[in-house]
Order: C-alpha cells, then sequence, then structure tokens
C-alpha cells in the first residue's frame, strides 16, 4: 500500500516538473488523478495534493515531508495542514512522505529538514493544501446538494448545509471534490479563528514513542535482512592498505566480508556477530596525510591565522581610526573546541540493492541527497528507487550527511541482500562531521561615555559549506557564511564595525551542528559584549538595551527574559546571573542563567535558566517550549562537558564516559516565555541553543570575577 | 546450547553465543525493537530492562545470564499503554526523538517500585544514567511525579523487586 502511494506521487509529481524542477516552487504542484493504473485507489479517493489524501471510508491520511527527529514537525505540520482541511484531529493519520520534487524544501532546493525551517518554510504552503482541499470538498457538496457554496460550510471533516443542517463527511465527498478544479488563492484563516495554531497541542508520536512501537532507523526489519558494521581507519582520510578476513569468516554468524570504500564491512546475522567478526579482522592501515594530527598543533594554526586579515565579512565606518581614539580599548581571545553530534541513536541505514531497484529504510534529513546516493550506487534511475524514512533518534545535522547511508547501499550491492549497517558508538564517536572548532579575537573601543565606539572580530574557522558542498561554494566571496552567522550580524548599534574571517582547515571533517555558527558565535559576542558592559561599569542587561534601541526583537526578549528572570533583585544568596540574548534562523532568543559556583573544588551549578522567544507567530507553544528546553540542554552540555580532542590524527574521545552529556541530576529548571507576535513563523529547533552558554559564562564573572574565554568550563577557570 | 529464559511472560529459547548481549537477543533474534542500543557500555541506559523486575542494563548483559529468568521490556510493560509511568509520559508529553525514552520508562518504573513516593533527589539518583540528548529531563521528572500520585492502582507484577545499581 505505502509503496503504490509512493509511486502516485512520483508520477503525478513528475508530470509537474517543469515547476518542481526549478526546486523553488512546491506548494501547489496537482497531481492528474486520471491514470488508469491507478483506478482501483484514485476514482474514489481525493488526493488534491502532496500532503493530504481522503478516503471513502472517511481516512485522512497527512504526508509529512520533514524528517521527525524529536522537534515535533508530525504534529506541527499536521496542524497546519488540519487547521484550514477543517477535518477532525482525532481521526487524522500521518506518514512520511517519500523521496519526491514535490517535497523539495523551497528554501533549500531539495527534500530536507534543517536550519530550522520547517516551520518557516512550509506553514504557508500546507495552509494553502489545506484551505484549498476544503473548498474542493465545499464545492462538491454544493453541486451534489444543488445549492450555493456560500451556503455550505467545512467543520470537523465534514461539509455543513447551513441552510438545512444537512451533512456530508469528507470520505463521501472524496470521488466527487477528485473532479473539481482546485481553487487558487484561497484566502487562510484569520489567527483569531483559528482551533488548532497557536493552541498548546499534544504531540501526535507520543503513544509510540511510550511502548516501543515507533520504528527508528536501527529498529527496521525486511525479509532476509543481513546486520553489517565497518571498520574504519580512525585517521582522518586513512584507508585499508591490506585486510585479513580469514579469522573472521570462522566466526559464528559471519556471511560475508567485503571492501567498500569507507573500509572493510562484515556481514552477519545479526549485530552482535558483525561486531565480533569485525573484531576478529586483521588490517593494516595507510594512516595517510593527517596522521600527526593534534590538537596543540591545531590550536597553534588557529592562532596563526588569526593574526592575518581575513575576508570582510561586515564592514561599517573606520574601525582604526575610532579605535586610535578611542577613551578605552578592550582586548579578548575566545576559543571552542571540536564537537561531536552524539545523536542518541547511532548512525544506521538499510538497504536493499536490486537489479531492478533499490530500497532504502533510513532515518535521514536528506531524502533527495538519499536518493541520489541510490541512484549513483546502483545505475538506476530516480523512480526505481525508493526511500522510506523512520523516526530519526535525533538529527543535530549529522543526519544531513550521506556517508552511512552510502555505506548501506554498497554493502548491500556487494553482497547481493537486504543489509542493515549500524555504528557502534565510538564509530559515531570517531567517525563525524564535528561542530568546528573555532577561535576569535576582538578589539573593541570605547569611548568617553563608556559605549562602544568600535568593535572588531576576525574569525578563524573551518568551512563547513566548503567541505559539505565542495570548496567553489565559497568562491563568490570566499566567505563561509556559517562560519560568521551570529557574530557578522550582533545587533548592536556600534558606529564602526569590522568582522573578518579567515577560513582556515586543519583537516578535521566539519558538518552542520544543532545551530551551526551561532553555536560558537554567539558564545563569543555575547561575552564579548558583557566584558565592555564590565569594562564600561554598566550592568549587562541595561548595556546591551542601550544598544539595542534599533533591533526591536532582540530588545523584546531581552526585556522579557530580564523582567521574568527579576533581573532587577538580587539573585538568592550564592547564586549568580548572567544574561545573553541571540538571534538564529530568524528566531530571537534571550537567556537568563542562574549559577552557584564552588570555587574550592572547582564546579559549577546551573540551577535555573529563564528564557524568552519570539519565533513570530506560534503553531504550537508546547512544542515551542520543549524546543528551547532540549536547545538548553544541548548548549549546557557543550558549556559545561565536551570537547573533541585529536591525537595523531584520530578523535580521543568514544562514548558517553569521555564526551559524556547532561544528566538528570545536572538539569537546571527551565523556564520558557513565549513573546506574542503576528509577524511570520519561524522555527525553534536550534535558537534555543546559542544564548545559553554565553548566560552561563557571564553569570561564572559574576560569581568568581573571571572571564570565561574557551568551552567546555573547566574546574580551574573557576578557582 | 539453547538458553532458556521468558520475555513478557512468554517461554523463549534461543540458540545463541552465551557472550551475546540480551539486548542484541531481545532486537536481533527477538525482533522486539523497542529496547534501544545507545552505548554498548552501560553509559546511556537506552537498553534498559526489568529482569526479575531489577532495571538492567541489557547491553553488557550476557545472555547466559538470564537463563531462567523473567524479562520485561517496553513492549511487556503493560498492554494498551496503560502502565501509570506509561501514562504519566503522555499525559506531560514528555519523548521528544523518543529514542531513548523506553529506558527512561523502564527506569522510572522500576525506580517507582521500589520509591511509590519518589523525591527529586531521588529521581536524580535513579535517573542520572538514562541519557536523554533532546533534554526532556524537566518533563521525566514532572511525570514521574505524576505517576507517583497515580499509584493507587497496582502496578503489573514484573515490577515488584528493588532498584538494582546501574550505570553510574
Amino acid at each position: 500500500m505505502k509503496l503504490s502511494i509512493a509511486k502516485v506521487h512520483r508520477r503525478d509529481f513528475l508530470k509537474c516538473g517543469a515547476a518542481g524542477a526549478t526546486g523553488l516552487v512546491v506548494g501547489f504542484c496537482l497531481p492528474q488523478r486520471a491514470s488508469a493504473e491507478l483506478a482501483p485507489v484514485a476514482a474514489s479517493a481525493f488526493a488534491p495534493n502532496a500532503w493530504i489524501r481522503i478516503a471513502p471510508d472517511d481516512t485522512i491520511t497527512l504526508v509529512i515531508d520533514k524528517s521527525e527527529m524529536g522537534q515535533g514537525v508530525v504534529t506541527s505540520l499536521s496542524m497546519l495542514l488540519a487547521e484550514e482541511l477543517e477535518c477532525d484531529w482525532k481521526k487524522i493519520r500521518t506518514e512520511f512522505a517519500p523521496a519526491d520534487k514535490a517535497y523539495f524544501n523551497p528554501i533549500f532546493g531539495l527534500q530536507g529538514t534543517g536550519g530550522s525551517m520547517s516551520i518557516r518554510a512550509s506553514w504557508k504552503p500546507l495552509s494553502q493544501a489545506g484551505a484549498s482541499a476544503r473548498e474542493m470538498l465545499i464545492e462538491a457538496a454544493a453541486q451534489n446538494w444543488g445549492v450555493d457554496k456560500s451556503t455550505c460550510r467545512a467543520e470537523s471533516g465534514a461539509v455543513i448545509n447551513t441552510k438545512t443542517n444537512a451533512r456530508a463527511n469528507y470520505g463521501s465527498l472524496a470521488a466527487a471534490a477528485a473532479k473539481i478544479p482546485p481553487p487558487k488563492d484561497v484566502p487562510l484563516k484569520d489567527p483569531h479563528n483559528c482551533k488548532l495554531v497557536g493552541k498548546p497541542t499534544k504531540r501526535l508520536d507520543t503513544p509510540i514513542k511510550t511502548n516501543g512501537r515507533a520504528q527508528f532507523g536501527i529498529d527496521v526489519r525486511v525479509p532476509g535482512l543481513l546486520h553489517a558494521v565497518v571498520a574504519r581507519c580512525t585517521v582522518f582520510g586513512g584507508k585499508v592498505a591490506t585486510f585479513d578476513a580469514a579469522k573472521a569468516k570462522t566466526l559464528p554468524g559471519v556471511k560475508q566480508v567485503v571492501q567498500i570504500p569507507s573500509g572493510i564491512a562484515v556481514v552477519a546475522d545479526n549485530t552482535w556477530n558483525a561486531m565480533e567478526g569485525r573484531r576478529a579482522l586483521d588490517i593494516k592501515w595507510d594512516e595517510g596525510a593527517n596522521a600527526n594530527l593534534n590538537s596543540a598543533a591545531i590550536s597553534k594554526l588557529f592562532a596563526d591565522r588569526a593574526e592575518q586579515p581575513g575576508v570582510e565579512a561586515r564592514k561599517e565606518g573606520d574601525v582604526a581610526s575610532a579605535l586610535s581614539s578611542a577613551a578605552k580599548k578592550v582586548e579578548a581571545v575566545y576559543e571552542v573546541p571540536y564537537l561531536a553530534h552524539a545523536t542518541m541513536e547511532p548512525m544506521n541505514c538499510t538497504a536493499h540493492v536490486r537489479p531492478d531497484g533499490v530500497d532504502v529504510w533510513v532515518p535521514t534529513q536528506f531524502q533527495t541527497t538519499t536518493e541520489m546516493s541510490a541512484a549513483k550506487i546502483s545505475g538506476l534511475k530516480p523512480e526505481q528507487i525508493h526511500v522510506h524514512t523512520t523516526y530519526l533518534g535525533t538529527g543535530f545535522g549529522r543526519r544531513a550527511e550521506q556517508d552511512f547511508v552510502l555505506e548501506a547501499l554498497e554493502t548491500s550491492k556487494a553482497v547481493g541482500a537486504p543489509v542493515q549497517v549500524t555504528w557502534s558508538r565510538e564509530d559515531d564517536m570517531h567517525h563525524d562531521f564535528y561542530r568546528p572548532a573555532s577561535y576569535c579575537r576582538f578589539t573593541a573601543g570605547l569611548g568617553e561615555d563608556g559605549m562602544p565606539v568600535a568593535w572588531t572580530n576576525r574569525i578563524a574557522c573551518p568551512s563547513i559549506f566548503s567541505r559539505f558542498f565542495g570548496p567553489e561554494s565559497l568562491k563568490t566571496k570566499g566567505l563561509d557564511n556559517s562560519s560568521v552567522e551570529g557574530a557578522a550580524d550582533i545587533p548592536y548599534s556600534i558606529p564602526n564595525i569590522l568582522v573578518d574571517y579567515q577560513l582556515t582547515e586543519p583537516g578535521v571533517p566539519v558538518g552542520f551542528w544543532r545551530s551551526v555558527g551561532s553555536s560558537q558565535n554567539a558564545f563569543f559576542t555575547e561575552s564579548f559584549v558583557d566584558e565592555l558592559a564590565a569594562a564600561a561599569g554598566k550592568d549587562p542587561f541595561e548595556f546591551r538595551r542601550q544598544l539595542l534601541q534599533k533591533s526591536p526583537r532582540h530588545l523584546g526578549v531581552l526585556d522579557l527574559v530580564a523582567a521574568k528572570a527579576g533581573w532587577g533583585a538580587p539573585p538568592p544568596a550564592g547564586r549568580f546571573r548572567g544574561i545573553a540574548v541571540a538571534k538564529a534562523f530568524d528566531t530571537y532568543v534571550g537567556q537568563v542563567a542562574e549559577i552557584s559556583v564552588d570555587r574550592k573544588d572547582g564546579s559549577l551549578r546551573v540551577h535555573r535558566v529563564v528564557c524568552a522567544v519570539d519565533c513570530g507567530r506560534v503553531v504550537n507553544p508546547a512544542t515551542v517550549e520543549a524546543q528551547m528546553q532540549g536547545g538548553i540542554v544541548y548548549g549546557l552540555t557543550a558549556a559545561l562537558k565536551d570537547e573533541i580532542t585529536i591525537d595523531r590524527g584520530r578523535v580521543q574521545q568514544s562514548n558517553f564516559n569521555n564526551y559524556d552529556m547532561l544528566r538528570m541530576n545536572e538539569m537546571p529548571h527551565i523556564e520558557v516565555h513565549i513573546v506574542p507576535s503576528t509577524e511570520s513563523p519561524t522555527g525553534c529547533g536550534e535558537p534555543g541553543v546559542p544564548p545559553v552558554a554565553p548566560a552561563v559564562g557571564n553569570a561564572v564573572f559574576a560569581a568568581t570575577g573571571k572571564r570565561i574565554r574557551r568551552l567546555p568550563i573547566r574546574g580551574e577557570d573557576l578557582a | 546450547m539453547a538458553i532458556s529464559f521468558t520475555v513478557n511472560g512468554k517461554p523463549q529459547s534461543v540458540d545463541v553465543s552465551p557472550q551475546m548481549p540480551l539486548l542484541w537477543v531481545l532486537r536481533d533474534t527477538l525482533g522486539l525493537t523497542g529496547t534501544k542500543f545507545g552505548c554498548g557500555m552501560a553509559l546511556c541506559g537506552a537498553c534498559t530492562v526489568h529482569i526479575n523486575g531489577e532495571a538492567t542494563r541489557s547491553c553488557v548483559t550476557q545472555v547466559s545470564s538470564v537463563a531462567g529468568k523473567k524479562i520485561t521490556t517496553i513492549e511487556g510493560l503493560s498492554t494498551g499503554n496503560n502502565h501509570p509511568v506509561q501514562q504519566a509520559w503522555i499525559e506531560v508529553d514528555v519523548p521528544q526523538c523518543g529514542y531513548c525514552q523506553s529506558g527512561q520508562i523502564m527506569q522510572a518504573a522500576a525506580l517507582l517500585s521500589k520509591k511509590p513516593n519518589p523525591s527529586d533527589a531521588d529521581i536524580d539518583e535513579a535517573m542520572a544514567g538514562n541519557i536523554c540528548r533532546c533534554g526532556t529531563y524537566q518533563r521525566i521528572r514532572e511525570a514521574i511525579h505524576r505517576a507517583a500520585g497515580q499509584r493507587a492502582a497496582a502496578l503489573p507484577s514484573s515490577v515488584t523487586a528493588s532498584l538494582a545499581p546501574v550505570g553510574r
């Protein structure tokens, strides 16, 4: 059933490929419904667009074209569709979309989930899809009753004749509605009339996430499935020189050992036997050019690069003359390490490559590139490839990559059977695409009144875009915007600003990591702004306020968070506060961290984090709250715990014993406050992360007088 | 040589390597994929099941050690999601990605079987071995308190013994 539906969409959307091919048009590509092959389904069902299917038995299926990795898209996208469709929320079912141009993200130009973009990109097309389908159902009912459409209205999965109170369920109208031409430009509901959107709504996927039934990639089981693990060189860029699999092949359950581009795949009847087989491999590695890479050398490279002028990311006024005449100069250097994503579900993919088709079952953020990978490995056409997106045990950008997908495709092709490749936690830690380490050098000048007159920030950072899209992606300016986001766009009114960028590539693969450049740049800039406030002898909240008069949405979250945190009143005895504000992906977040420090044992406790968020019009406030909580925990883990270090070209961390996560006993109380807004809705998956590290660092300064200029915060930084 | 035990009330007999961790027997041999793989070293709690009622990390439990024992997994914690912990999880809307939640729920159920009204410190101690990368801890804490308030009805018999020292 599912496969046939996938085919419906694929063929129908190929027919409007001209629109889809631009990569920017999506909203409304209306399938041709008259295919003879599909007659049994199509004659009676109503599939007005890529996201809605209504069956004669009143079953309403909403197609979710984004990946659910915890951020709540199954629920929020369904809310957008259901609000305008006027269907019964309790009776909908959802399924994940196949890979298809119809589902291209209009901002990315491909089908994928990231950049806190699901709501930002989808709210309008999905609202319109629901509204248009509703109007077609109303028209079908009106024609059936022989009345004017204006006397009919839709409610809870039925059309009602307001004169006679006659009622027709959507299912009974499906066949007739399928013949109605889709209307264009149906007006969307006034927010005040919304029944779902804007109301705290329980997640649709909670029940199956409390009884073990939610299917993640690692849970895929298909007939004849074999399990594989891959031995890879732990030195970046290293390769297999020679290998001997004789012993591995004698072990119970080991079926085959095959070489693939990333290493040696051991294929067995279960995951454990594959792991045991891998342990028995004898491999000689060619460690390649990075065999002597280490963290100290990388740090020195960053520091050296930051001495040299870089590509200008923002230039306003004349910083040199402003600095020379400044009443006071403040300088500081900041540094953050590489970080692993550590998705809760380790990387995995299940693939079945056959001569005439490919199935890929995968927890992926990027369906289009998955389909391209399968086409490349199999040599088959896109229409012969079926991408089945599962639930994702978190993504954080790691599942935007194709490495684990390619391994499953290559191994399945080699052994001629469906294969699930599973990564161990150690594989995951050693072969990530890491959040870039970054280093920056600030110089600022203050005027006689203590307010800044000049701000320079030189950032040395590896380029994610260069690694992900190729070096040509930086061709125009030599600038990777993701390296300077949250730094080049600081909102403070300072007359002279220079932010420049030194592309620095030590050889460690980097990737998109929840909140991307803002994850480090908000720490840098919001800590340094605090330094300036201290240098000026001003309150850090009031100092920011004064500089944000032209940035009303920053100011809005700053004021709200300060009020809710009780900024004006002293904190409880022994506790200290820090504040920070940042915009990421067009969502504005302010946070106040309340901490205590035990300077004797060098320990820090975060007791409370107050968060204010402005994400425009809110779709699901319950999700906004959850995503802010989650972002804060993610940011605190980075601020307090972790760094990826390199020795002899390898990552030294391997599992949660040496790359730990924030745990229940370290959890602060988090309060989330949402700024009421009529602006277009924006996303919340990432923007909760950036402000928390500087808020905590600034609280440490309040507690100890010592400035935190590197992460993670160490005991010695508190003494 | 076959190893026999009971899973969710059903007798099972598996012919696998005695060293094979119970986790992989459950997931790959018996097809019970609700119990998750997270670290393989008892560091994250995603694989938590009950063995004779005690919360145990199945990723470091050799299958030979469970011969003759009663195992409960998330699939067998209740019928119809009606264990008080599951009910509380649904009411509070705890999960985000959901991957760690089987382990969290099994750990919380074991905690409540020993301490029907746990304090925040009890929750910290019992739950600190279970990582949630989505950061749902605040809602987990709330759900445990809520489940504790609803414990008039008896828990299923699988959750009766004391909480085992697990993880860290």
